[in-house]
């Protein structure tokens, strides 16, 4: 569970000799907390800027007249009348069937490949058959294939499978397994104790019972940080939904917005729609942060300790 | 850990042993079926099949002809290709450095100064949104007209810059703009780096007398090394094949000046239906990365003394 070594922060160094570096250090940090914050300000800002102000209240950093109207109307929660009023060009994209599709898509994929890539990873960590290591290296091997090489032959079979426009053409490629997931779940398998694998071996239970009787409990750790990284990776998957889903009946969240957006006529583009979509896409990941802070922090950093 | 095992839902038959054993291979296969199944459609028979559809012409709709290594010869002749490789190259070497120093600073910042999740928290926030949303947040930051940034640019000697619309500014800009969006998880990834320095190296050097500046570039530096080869390499890898932002945000323009490699070959594929081509230029991608991983590991394995 330990992904990343933090035991050793409890230590002191010795006093700084510069306080100055020390200043400048934190100035140097609060700036960067700013610039990474601001265009999120700007996005809710622009949300709530009424379409009429928003030439008038360009520079300002805050709406004079904050108004829930382009939330109301990229939710269709407003008549289509209404919305052209608002600035909507008419052609509006239901960003609430987005978000069910980015859900169910997420949702299938995490549980999918997290199970189906655990499953594997403890025979590959477990159990003898011929043939283990071979395919596992094979797996490795496939950690390096970059995504275009594979989604122009992968878009080709989906095609073929007549699968494309749906939740099954969507989400083939990732549910039944990444070869990251299966390489790290099997690490992590190898290193848990035997002991108690062994004993339940003893009293007569089968592989299936121990994978999910103990090994699964045991890696409730391992398990979520994959999770989470696959939650985050899948939410803002573009490339393969966007290949995929024509009709917007089966757009995701980042499709629907490309798609809002192009839809925009010459001119100025329908801007406060266009950013209370933006906001409503984010909205899940910033809940993700807020509610699973500490986890979401760690398993990012242990991406990159692999 | 506990571990909810009830004892009695374990207890079944004593079955032999040693046909157990005999049958447990297939159990293994059982067990990693569902992932095979997965690795062989869409990892290893795709990987193959690109291969061979690159050496045909094929539109998707009539039948493919086998063209031998022609969709090759016409990479390599294809002013286009080496354009776009030309620019992907240039948005890697905007790209790279500066995320790579700015994260590297801020982690040390963060060592010194933050335990707080919750800053580290903010830090993320931006990696934590997807590409086209990023792409779209920049649009209108950078909108030559309403965008906040050339509002406020208006008002000083610099004036307004065109950014996105410019073929000399598009690059730099999506590069900052990735910058902007890796720039406190590669941080993340140095500070848990930094932490894994035995704190005591840092107390010997403060007794020698070790200036700030100095432990810097002689200790943290060098054994930062594999961290910091690892940040470098996946973000080239993964700066090379850029999409999303110049999907949403350029489609390419102005004047192609942001076509870069990937975004070609999907033109090619989904465009103009030249299945063939695209997936030959996806192997030559696939070969430059295989060339960076291979720089990878020579260098990590450079890389792994020092802390030990």
């Amino acid at each position: 569970m330990t992904t990343v070594p933090t035991t050793q922060t409890a230590h002191h160094r010795p006093r700084k000799p510069f306080p100055l570096g020390r200043l400048l250090a934190y100035l140097a940090l609060t700036l960067v907390i700013l610039i990474s914050l601001f265009p999120i300000w700007i996005v809710l800002k622009t949300a709530l800027t009424g379409s009429r102000s928003l030439f008038t209240e360009a520079a300002s950093l805050w709406p004079s007249e904050p108004t829930l109207i382009n939330f109301k109307r990229v939710l269709g929660l407003v008549s289509l009348e209404e919305a052209q009023a608002a600035g909507g060009s008419g052609s509006a994209v239901n960003f609430l069937a987005a978000m069910k599709n980015s859900v169910i898509f997420t949702g299938l994929i995490v549980l999918g490949q997290t199970f189906f890539s655990a499953m594997a990873a403890y025979a590959f960590a477990r159990l003898k058959f011929p043939g283990r290591d071979a395919i596992f290296t094979l797996f490795l091997v496939a950690m390096m294939i970059p995504g275009i090489v594979l989604f122009i032959p992968n878009f080709i079979t989906i095609k073929n499978l007549g699968w494309l426009n749906t939740i099954p053409g969507m989400v083939a490629p990732f549910i039944l397994m990444t070869p990251f997931a299966v390489f790290f779940l099997r690490q992590f398998f190898l290193s848990l104790p035997r002991e108690t694998e062994e004993a339940a071996f003893l009293d007569g239970a089968g592989p299936f019972t121990i994978f999910w009787r103990i090994t699964l409990p045991m890696s409730q750790g391992p398990l979520a940080t994959l999770a989470i990284l696959t939650a985050i990776g899948m939410w803002n998957e573009f490339f393969w939904p966007f290949l995929i889903a024509k009709d917007e009946a089966s757009f995701t969240l980042p499709v629907a917005l490309q798609v809002f957006k192009s839809q925009t006529p010459q001119g100025v583009p329908d801007w406060t729609g266009l950013m209370a979509g933006t906001f409503v896409a984010a909205i899940p990941v910033f809940l993700l942060l807020v509610f699973l802070g500490r986890r979401v922090v760690e398993s990012l950093a242990f991406s990159g300790t692999k | 850990m506990t571990v909810p095992v009830q004892r009695e839902t374990l207890v079944v038959p004593a079955r032999a042993p040693a046909r157990r054993r005999s049958l447990s291979w297939m159990v293994g296969y059982l067990f990693i079926l569902p992932a095979i199944i997965g690795f062989v459609v869409f990892y290893l028979y795709p990987a193959l099949r690109g291969l061979q559809i690159s050496f045909t012409d094929w539109n998707l709709l009539s039948e493919p002809k086998n063209v031998g290594i022609a969709n090759y010869q016409e990479v390599v002749r294809d002013p286009r290709f080496w354009s776009a490789l030309g620019i992907t190259v240039k948005y890697v070497l905007w790209n790279i450095p500066l995320q790579t120093i700015l994260s590297l600073l801020l982690a040390v910042a963060m060592d010194r100064l933050v335990k707080s999740m919750f800053v580290k928290g903010l830090l993320i926030v931006p990696y934590l949104l997807s590409n086209v949303l990023v792409a779209m947040i920049f649009l209108w930051m950078l909108d030559p007209l309403l965008g906040i940034v050339n509002q406020w640019l208006d008002l000083t000697p610099i004036g307004k810059q065109p950014f996105f619309n410019s073929a000399e500014q598009a690059i730099p800009t999506i590069a900052l703009v990735n910058v902007w969006k890796h720039m406190g998880f590669n941080a993340l990834l140095f500070y848990a780096g930094l932490q894994a320095i035995p704190r005591t190296v840092y107390e010997a050097a403060a007794i020698d007398g070790s200036s700030e500046a100095n432990t810097f570039w002689r200790i943290t530096l060098p054994l930062l090394r594999p961290v910091t080869v690892f940040v470098l390499v996946t973000s080239v890898i993964g700066s090379f094949q850029i999409f999303d932002t110049v999907a949403v945000a350029t489609a390419g323009g102005p004047a192609d000046a942001t076509k870069v490699l990937v975004y070609y070959i999907y033109q090619n594929a989904f465009g103009f239906f030249r299945m063939g081509y695209a997936t030959a230029m996806s192997m030559v991608l696939f070969a430059i990365l295989i060339l960076f991983t291979l720089v990878q590991m020579r260098l990590l394995r450079a890389g792994e003394s020092d802390l030990d």
